[in-house]
């Protein structure tokens, strides 16, 4: 039996960045808030300190830090074929848990979204015609612009002392910057990290053909920096042990190290961990959420009841709790109907390796957003004209890491084990470089989530299921970028290279990238989007969701930047709209 | 114009039957008077158990005599000070003398509160009686045989106590003589920072010469320029009170608690003048240090490139306001050095303020360093840099880390 | 706005609380629902635990000779230095497959199984350390059978290579386990034992990270940012230091 408690004017289901965010913004605002973490607490000196944090075996390989499947996963299959298996282990992706999430564990890379990707569906029709968006291909624009985001944006990178370089200061391109971003209204808080030896080489090769590098925007601490709220960073020491791993001197930016010594001091925020939220209760019209039930360590049921309640568990989550709770009309990709589930999108990434003879690259000094970037072949940054798709990304030279069990790169036709394994991991450890794209994808009608009808979790509910392939559209377009990366590894005269592009299906095993997004997407229309341009829900408006969950698809960056804007913008509205006149901002 | 507010009412709804002994009205201002000297003397901090009702007394006080538990001082009739009248509260603080005739254990600083004047002691009372009564009657202490006779405490007294209301000084200013009164008044930093005699009694000839109490080492608030407040200026040492931390050092374990309870709600003009009055405190300097063993230096040298250079940064100068400098850092060079050892053995966090929220913390080293890597890396932060401090033992750590592990809350 | 529960600010933090310096700690009991302040505690590390060396908690001798053996043929010795045998790998791999990894503790281990596509990832039951038992066995029964009566351990190394490409193509059939799922986790657990810290029982004397120049459990690279292209020759160290640690008398 769920004990019934106190009620409180918000709750916050999840506690990861979006919950800091909201947190701090509606506790500013007087409101009472109670965020429900399902794993635990963690902090820098305790959980990820300089003095342990080095560990690559328990922190990447043993997945330490991550969401653990035993607990809860999803089940997944390439398309409506295949019967869907359980993910039994994390690979392709590392969701977070715990307090601060995935932001504990991120690289911190931080971009923004590109004008024309907020619009990407009239935008390409425009340019390219209707043909250029076939049926099936069912992006949408987002019902929000760039230009409504860039305040937020600012916010963000203010919270965050991002470093980097702006390309773009109201109008006046910047040398040196990103020259194909839209407008900001001032510079990045701190100025860019110093460049380590693999990126300065990949960006002397990237301009000789022509291209404009720009530092990858990033919130490892290039200074010490103190934000707006107080809350002070450090500078970073590239210890190479950043992204899958916690900071252990407070110069990554997360939760912990920018929000929550400000915001657990007040008297109107409370924070329960280890307590897991099973479903949002809606009431007999199913147009208003009443409480969340969750259930404790020991098993114990609770009621919390709240005027306000928002989703900020990840994207995973906070589609899987809407279908379980029955917020919103589940998707079904056969007929097109419906919202929750639809226009799941990820990333399509691969790499082109460069052996040296006589370079010393030591890609052990490194950081999570550490590198330069070149951002021609992103968006609608160039001529698609004849090539068959739509969409780009990014090509970048990082040096995030020399971690010996992840990273010892071998050239073409190494074999994988034995002694001439050995001798090329050895000679070339030491001088090898990657180059990386990183690449849209565009929604597609059958790439979905729903419920599985055969798999639960620990506690009995249906695991939700991932239905996912990319399409000819992410092919054409990530061959494409790989070719142009080529060319730009070629101009860094490698003794060798070696060419890895993205083939075949999706699959869930390697690592890419944690950049699922969708599955509740923000528009103007009820009928085809599950979330308002505020991110409240259309069908219970006092409930909002946050996160990459509101992608209608997924641009070429790095999605953080734009999930923290955006939360920024939703608390925004909260404050100055909806809690002067609960009810739905925008009428259908 | 004054106005007075009659309190009674919010008396009688705290609860504090007490109270109602008051034959006059108390005055609002007094009250707030009271309450910021409470907060001067940072009577919360013993009088209160960990998530205890506040000053319901309880708390285990660990002296070298045994373990006495504070006492009640809400306005409950029976288990606190509620049936007290106002001149036994002042002979209390005073006298260090109880109602009934009983001799008070300097354990509670009546030595530096007899220099509060009595309008300040009656002030404090009344804030007392305006907080919830609360029923809770303190365990007996437990000290070794025979000072449990409180009787005893008359020798004492007579040998070591110094009765008697802050005297000006007429040849120093009055930001001077503010100073001196908060600090050896209600303050009582002495009481931590001055060293004891074999009875527990102040050298005072020694006074805020730094002193080892629960395990840490109260550091030496002379002017000296390496152990001292020498390089801190007078803004420094107000902002370190203040807001828990200035360029040169952050404030943590015992003292952390003490920005965060106590000198953190003083008045900016009233923190000036403790740093004026610190300020003026004749530098004793230090004994000159022993040159270290060059193994103990090259293995500490190691092991601060490995393991502490992150953040207290190679050339030791740390990020200001956030890791602490080990260059020219006093603390770092104290003569004794339990807080150096206990730092790396526990780690240490620096106390959160509305100023300052960020808990910069370091992290514990007991479980990775041994003994004699811990006092390699100790010796060579304090013989680093310009530094110059004792050399650190591998016995000392080990009797420290024993000590710790066997202290119980 | 109905009042609700919110834990009072503790006034007093854990300033005299024990400094326990165990290695696996916790936070105070109130640790689940935090408000007032941000939680700590001194003497609190979730800091890894070590490997206590010596002899096999999981292996049996006959797998330990097949471990020995096959990963002298994964990572052997040679002129460039120690390979996985004299890094201590099998005692690595022993020590995994006894603990939680063993186990398959945070793998979803739940029913129906069946196998899908190779998108489809790791369907198989047997944990690793049932994997591992049944595989090597399976193995040993193949040698003995393929070259008379010899288990792995005894042949000839141009066999051995032979024995485990095989493993690795899938050619081999084992009875009772998968051979390309042994072989890649049992190659994995191999690299992860060279190049793990020493902790865990691998990578003995850092050998591992010699090999390749890797500094190991460093943390601060900040006067070495601007050394581009240069070779710095950082001697590793490892979570439990390095013998420049200990002071010489």
């Amino acid at each position: 039996m769920a004990r019934k408690l106190p009620s409180a004017d918000v709750v916050l289901v999840g506690f990861g960045w979006t919950g800091a965010i909201l947190g701090q913004e509606l506790t500013d605002a007087g409101l009472q808030v109670v965020a429900i973490e399902r794993g635990s607490w963690r902090d820098t000196p305790t959980d990820f300190a300089v003095t342990f944090a080095q560990d690559e075996l328990r922190y990447y390989w043993r997945r330490a830090l991550f969401q653990q499947p035993a607990r809860e996963t999803l089940t997944f299959r390439n398309n409506a074929t295949e019967t869907a298996l359980p993910m039994r282990r994390l690979g392709s992706f590392l969701p977070g848990t715990g307090v601060g999430g995935a932001g504990i564990h991120w690289n911190g890379m931080t971009f923004r979204f590109l004008p024309s990707d907020f619009i990407a569906k009239s935008h390409n029709t425009q340019r390219y015609g209707a043909d250029a968006v076939p049926a099936d291909m069912t992006i949408q624009d987002w019902g929000v612009t760039y230009d409504e985001l860039e305040p937020y944006y600012d916010k963000f990178e203010y919270l965050c002392g991002i470093a980097g370089k702006a390309g773009n200061i109201k109008g006046k391109i910047q040398d040196g910057g990103n020259p194909f971003e839209g407008a900001r209204s001032r510079d990045y808080p701190t100025p860019p990290m110093d460049m380590v030896y693999g990126p300065t080489l990949f960006a002397a090769a990237a301009k000789e053909l022509g291209h404009r590098p720009f530092p990858g925007p990033s919130a490892n601490m290039s200074r010490a920096y103190t934000n707006p709220l107080g809350v002070q960073l450090a500078p970073c020491t590239y210890c190479g042990f950043c992204e899958k791993y916690g900071c252990g001197n407070y110069s990554k930016a997360s939760a912990q190290t920018t929000i929550l010594p400000v915001l657990l001091r007040k008297d109107n925020f409370e924070l329960r961990t280890e307590s897991e939220v099973t479903k949002i209760n809606l009431d007999s019209s199913g147009k208003r959420a009443v409480s969340v039930t969750y259930v404790d360590a020991q098993g114990q049921e609770y009621e919390q009841p709240a005027e306000l309640i928002i989703l900020c568990a990840y994207q995973l989550h906070n589609v899987r709790l809407m279908l379980l709770s029955g917020i919103g009309m589940p998707y079904d990709s056969a007929s097109g109907v419906g919202v929750v589930g639809k226009n799941y999108g990820y990333q399509i990434t691969s790499s082109v390796d460069v052996f040296f003879d006589d370079k010393f690259i030591n890609p052990f000094i490194g950081a999570g957003s550490l590198g330069m970037v070149v951002d021609e072949f992103n968006g609608d940054n160039f001529d698609h004209t004849g090539l068959g798709f739509i969409g780009g990304g990014y090509i970048a030279g990082w040096n995030t890491n020399g971690r010996p069990i992840e990273t010892h790169r071998t050239p073409q036709g190494t074999p994988r084990w034995g002694a001439k394994w050995k001798r090329a991991v050895a000679e070339n450890y030491l001088k090898s470089f990657s180059i990386s794209t990183h690449g849209a994808v565009m929604s597609h009608r059958t790439n979905a989530l729903d419920l599985d009808p055969t798999y639960r979790d620990i506690l009995g509910r249906p695991l939700m299921r991932m239905t996912f392939d990319f399409t000819d559209n992410e092919h054409r377009m990530s061959d494409y970028l790989t070719d142009r990366a080529a060319e730009i590894a070629k101009a860094m005269q490698p003794r060798e290279m070696k060419v890895t592009k993205r083939t075949g299906s999706y699959s869930i095993v390697p690592y890419q990238t944690t950049h699922n997004t969708g599955g509740a997407i923000m528009g103007t229309d009820p009928k085809s989007s599950a979330i308002n341009r505020y991110l409240q829900s259309w069908d219970v408006p006092n409930v909002f969701v946050m996160g990459s969950t509101a992608f209608p698809q997924n641009p070429g960056y790095n999605p953080t930047g734009t999930v923290g804007a955006l939360a920024y913008w939703a608390a925004d509205a909260i404050k100055t709209q909806y809690m002067k006149n609960p009810g739905p901002l925008v009428q259908a | 114009m004054h106005k007075h507010y009659v309190i009674a009412a919010a008396v009688v709804l705290a609860g504090g039957f007490g109270s109602l002994a008051l034959a006059k009205e108390t005055s609002f201002e007094t009250v707030q008077k009271g309450k910021y000297l409470t907060q001067a003397a940072d009577c919360v901090a013993c009088h209160t158990v960990e998530n205890g009702k506040p000053f319901a007394g309880g708390r285990a006080i660990e002296t070298p005599f045994g373990t006495i538990y504070s006492a009640n001082i809400t306005p409950d009739r029976e288990t606190g000070i509620g049936a007290w009248s106002d001149d036994e509260f002042y002979r209390a603080m005073h006298q260090g003398i109880g109602p009934d005739g009983t001799r008070l254990y300097p354990a509670f600083p009546y030595p530096y509160f007899t220099k509060m004047t009595r309008e300040d002691v009656l002030a404090v009372r009344a804030y007392l009686n305006t907080i919830p009564a609360v029923n809770n009657r303190r365990p007996d202490p437990k000290l070794t045989w025979p000072l449990g006779y409180r009787a005893l405490m008359r020798g004492w007294n007579w040998v070591f106590f110094q009765e008697g209301t802050f005297k000006q000084n007429s040849e120093k200013s009055a930001e001077w003589n503010r100073g001196a009164y908060l600090v050896e008044g209600p303050g009582h930093c002495g009481a931590c920072h001055t060293p004891k005699n074999t009875l527990g009694g102040d050298k005072r000839s020694n006074a805020l010469e730094g002193n080892q109490i629960q395990h840490w080492f109260a550091p030496k608030l002379d002017n000296d320029r390496q152990n001292g407040l020498g390089t801190w200026s007078v803004d420094e040492i107000a902002e370190y009170l203040k807001t828990g931390r200035n360029r040169h050092s952050g404030a943590t374990g015992l003292m952390g608690e003490v920005v965060a309870n106590s000198t953190s709600k003083l008045d900016d003009a009233d923190l000036h003048a403790i740093a004026v009055y610190l300020k003026d405190v004749t530098a004793v300097t230090p004994e000159k240090a022993i040159q270290p063993e060059q193994a103990q230096m090259d293995a500490g040298k190691a092991i601060f490139a490995d393991s502490c250079a992150a953040c207290h940064q190679s050339d030791g100068k740390g990020v200001p306001h956030m890791f602490p400098p080990l260059a020219a850092n006093a603390n770092a060079q104290s003569s004794d050095p339990t807080s150096v050892m206990r730092v790396i053995l526990e780690g240490a966090r620096t106390v959160a303020t509305d100023a300052r929220p960020t808990p910069s913390s370091m992290p514990a080293y007991g479980w990775k360093l041994s003994d004699a890597e811990i006092a390699a890396v100790a010796t060579y932060v304090r013989n680093s840099w310009g530094n110059a401090a004792n050399a650190v033992t591998p016995a000392q750590v080990k009797s420290l880390r024993g000590a710790l592990h066997a202290t119980t809350q | 706005m109905a009042p609700h529960n919110i834990s009072r600010r503790n006034i007093l933090s854990a300033g005299l609380a024990v400094g326990s310096a165990s290695a696996l700690a916790h936070l105070p009991s109130d640790a689940k629902t935090i408000a007032g302040e941000m939680p700590w505690a001194p003497g609190v590390a979730n800091a890894p635990q070590s490997v206590t060396p010596g002899g096999y908690q999981f292996l049996s001798t006959n797998e330990a000779a097949f471990i020995d053996a096959a990963i002298s043929r994964l990572i052997p010795e040679d002129e460039l230095g120690p390979g996985a045998r004299e890094a201590g790998v099998t005692t690595f791999i022993d020590r995994q497959l006894a603990g939680s990894f063993g186990a398959a503790e945070t793998w979803y281990m739940q029913g129906p199984w069946g196998g899908g596509s190779k998108s489809q990832g790791y369907q198989t039951r047997l944990t690793p350390a049932q994997l591992y038992r049944a595989a090597i066995k399976a193995i040993d029964e193949h040698c003995h059978a393929t070259f008379s009566g010899k288990s792995f351990a005894e042949l000839q190394p141009e066999q051995q290579d032979q024995i485990l490409t095989g493993l690795e193509k899938g050619e081999i059939k084992l009875k009772g386990a998968e051979a390309v799922t042994f072989f890649e986790t049992f190659l994995q657990n191999t690299i992860e034992g060279f190049f793990s810290d020493p902790i865990y029982g691998g990578n003995r004397e850092m050998v591992g990270w010699k090999l390749i120049g890797f500094p190991g459990a460093r943390y601060d690279y900040r006067p070495y940012v601007a050394k581009h292209g240069e070779k710095l020759n950082l001697p590793p160290v490892g979570i439990k230091g390095r013998a420049e640690w200990t002071p010489r008398s």
